[in-house]
């Protein structure tokens, strides 16, 4: 069989692209940014539904709404692009061509039929079961189907990744460890791994059961497995954007990570421990033991927060000794302030690292706690919670990377940069808005996944407190301001990769190697980082006192908050 | 799973050769051996996670 061994090397960055591997991560990012373009316009609508003053569309088609944007985000865009950065992440980092590029193709191709026959049972209309389809609630068997083929494309694909990673090895295209981004990629890869298997034990026995073959599905059962996919395919998405944070650090700063050892062990606890808190999702359900929801929520889950709490800080830190090496050396804060903030790729970056940690992580333990969960299970602070993570954190990672993706994957100029520079902030912080309020219409009890929370005509009304009806209005507006940083987002890029202006490539030759070894890339940035000790930078010892201070900051807002919240609990049932 | 050690890599492919004759550390084999994580990575949830909740659920009587 024919091997192709072609290599770009891209003339701005030093990347090295094989051919084939460079067409699919395009492909799959672009199919990604189309489901992101449908999830948009239905975050819209249900946006303006749950808006208490508009209320928008009927019922039925609320649910059918809500359900396709749950599905079109979560996991086609989410998972379309993620396969992209992970071929990126084994091809172009590791010089190396892709292994089998038409398996690769067949795992896409699959993924677009088990996308698009999914979305179809969903606008058919009988598939309004929300992305999590709880049995005995029923779907179209295309429904499930069309989630297994999806789930069967995206394992395939992860294989291919593996596949590289031997190839690599065997082909020796790189000496001793993979580079860190790399690595952070084989952890999404391992989580995928469980995931997408977790999937599939549950999927395939509910189609089987939606087309009649199977009598009875368990519910609690149903609920159990499936959260091992459904949790951990969110931790797939932090371990993907924890190396996209690292990989643009890198790239704007030529920072390096102030130890790869610690870094490379925060990741192994990823992969050891992330994925088992995925009981916090049954948290309030009988059945299950609290030595199983304490073993896999607490202390297992406790060890990956370490593990994200230890690369929210050595990025920032990372970013803080590059650019104190740079000479931004003065006070605390002077390199955060001198930081490229007219650069989207850092600044979504840098918004999506600060909404992770202080929105969803802190907001993520309080909920993970057993007793605490009881305050804001099914309001709509779960999805205030998730929204802060795999929209201000994973989403805006990926959107930064690609403005930097656009020039050297795509060889096109960006199109509209000033708009392009608005974007990550009208993005970010709108949604960092919206996710608050909807927190706070939480704790007052406002039900998630509600079309009336008025709950007119009910058998036994509920009034919640003008400041519920307030906050739900706070949460639509900065929701529509997010709407609008998200269509900037697709103006940009839909704009650049069709419509933008190529750049010419002078040096343009493809790399005829006979051991598919390309010339090594050299990160742009990177060769004027100056390198050495640290000798002479930082305030009082520390090499990064500003990231030291951001990192008490954190921690004492963490305290309080998660303090607070026991002492709402306690009043939650007065006991005396 | 046979460990291919990082000295064998080509010489002038920009290697620092003072760490040549080192032995590698345990933790760092580990960490460069993604099969080996793969394992650990399913095994860890399955166990811990479905399987010892899946035998709890199985345990619950059934009403009558
Ligand atoms: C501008 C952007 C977005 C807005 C304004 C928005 C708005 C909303 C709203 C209002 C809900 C309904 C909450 C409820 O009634 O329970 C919702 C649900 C949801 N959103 Fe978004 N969203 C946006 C982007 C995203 C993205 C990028 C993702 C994933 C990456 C996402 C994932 C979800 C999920 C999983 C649900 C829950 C669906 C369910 O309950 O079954 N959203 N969103
Ligand atoms: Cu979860």
């Amino acid at each position: 069989m024919a091997v192709n061994r072609n290599f770009r090397t891209c003339p701005s960055t030093g990347l090295v692209y094989h051919e084939p591997a460079e067409k699919l991560i395009r492909w799959n990012a672009v199919a990604g940014v189309v489901s992101l373009l449908v999830g948009g316009v239905l975050a819209l609508l249900v946006t303006l539904t749950r808006w208490p003053a508009v209320k928008l569309l009927p019922p039925d088609w609320f649910y059918l709404a809500l359900t396709a944007h749950g599905l079109d985000m979560l996991v086609f865009w989410i998972i379309f692009f993620e396969i992209a950065v992970l071929y990126f992440a084994a091809s172009t980092l590791l010089k190396c061509r892709l292994a089998t590029p038409k398996v690769a193709w067949a795992a896409f191709w699959l993924m677009i039929v088990g996308a698009i026959m999914n979305n179809i049972a969903v606008f058919k209309g009988d598939s309004s079961v929300m992305f999590t389809s709880y049995v005995p609630m029923g779907a179209h068997p295309l429904f499930y189907l069309g989630l297994i083929l999806f789930a069967v494309g995206a394992l395939v694909a992860v294989f291919v990744f593996f596949g590289t990673l031997v190839v690599g090895k065997a082909e020796k295209t790189y000496n001793g460890s993979v580079p860190l981004v790399t690595f952070g990629a084989i952890t999404a890869a391992i989580i995928a791994t469980f995931t997408i298997a977790a999937g599939a034990i549950i999927l395939i026995p509910t189609f089987l059961w939606s087309v009649g073959l199977v009598s009875h599905i368990d519910s609690l059962m149903y609920r159990t497995v499936w959260w091992g996919f459904g949790h951990s395919s969110q931790q797939i998405n932090v371990a993907a954007h924890v190396s996209v944070w690292y990989a643009i650090a890198a790239i704007v700063f030529g920072a390096k990570p102030m130890s790869e050892k610690v870094s490379r062990t925060a990741f192994v606890l990823y992969i050891l421990f992330l994925q088992l808190a995925s009981a916090h999702h049954l948290l309030a359900d009988p059945g299950l033991t609290s030595n199983w929801k304490i073993f896999n929520t607490s202390y297992a889950m406790y060890l990956a927060v370490l593990a994200s709490m230890v690369h929210g800080l050595t990025v920032p830190g990372a970013i803080e000794v590059a650019q104190r090496e740079k000479g931004f050396n003065k006070g605390f804060f002077e390199w955060l302030r001198k930081a490229p903030w007219g650069n989207p790729c850092f600044s979504g970056m840098f918004i999506s690292l600060v909404g992770f940690g202080f929105l969803g992580g802190i907001s993520g333990v309080m909920m993970g706690t057993e007793q605490l969960n009881l305050i804001i299970h099914n309001t709509i602070y779960v999805p205030g919670h998730f929204h802060a993570t795999v929209v201000v954190g994973t989403t805006l990672a990926f959107m930064a990377l690609t403005y930097f993706l656009i020039p050297t994957l795509f060889r096109r100029e960006l199109m509209f940069p000033g708009m392009a520079k608005w974007q990550p902030y009208v993005y970010g912080l709108g949604m960092s808005a919206f996710s608050v309020f909807m927190m706070g219409a939480g704790t007052l009890g406002v039900p998630r996944r509600h079309w009336d929370m008025a709950f007119s005509g009910a058998a036994m009304p509920h009034e919640f407190p003008g400041t519920a009806y307030l906050m739900m209005g706070l949460m639509a507006v900065s929701g529509l301001a997010a709407i609008v940083g998200g269509a900037m987002y697709l103006a940009v890029t839909v704009g650049s990769v069709f419509l933008g202006k190529k750049i010419q490539t002078p040096g343009f030759a493809h790399v005829p190697v006979r051991k598919g070894m390309a010339p090594p890339p050299v990160w742009g940035p990177a060769a004027v980082a100056p390198s050495g000790g640290h000798g002479t930078i930082g305030l009082g010892g520390f090499v990064a006192p500003g990231t030291f201070v951001l990192a008490m900051v954190f921690l004492v807002s963490f305290i309080l908050y998660y303090f607070v919240n026991w002492k709402y609990l306690s009043t939650v049932w007065p006991l005396s | 799973m046979s460990q291919d050690p990082a000295q064998t890599g080509p010489a002038g492919n920009d290697g620092d050769d003072d760490v040549y004759d080192e032995p590698i550390p345990m933790m760092q084999s580990l960490i460069d051996n993604p099969f080996l994580l793969l394992f650990l990575g399913v095994a860890m949830p399955t166990v811990l996670y479905i399987v010892w909740g899946v035998m709890e659920i199985v345990g619950i009587p059934i009403a009558k």
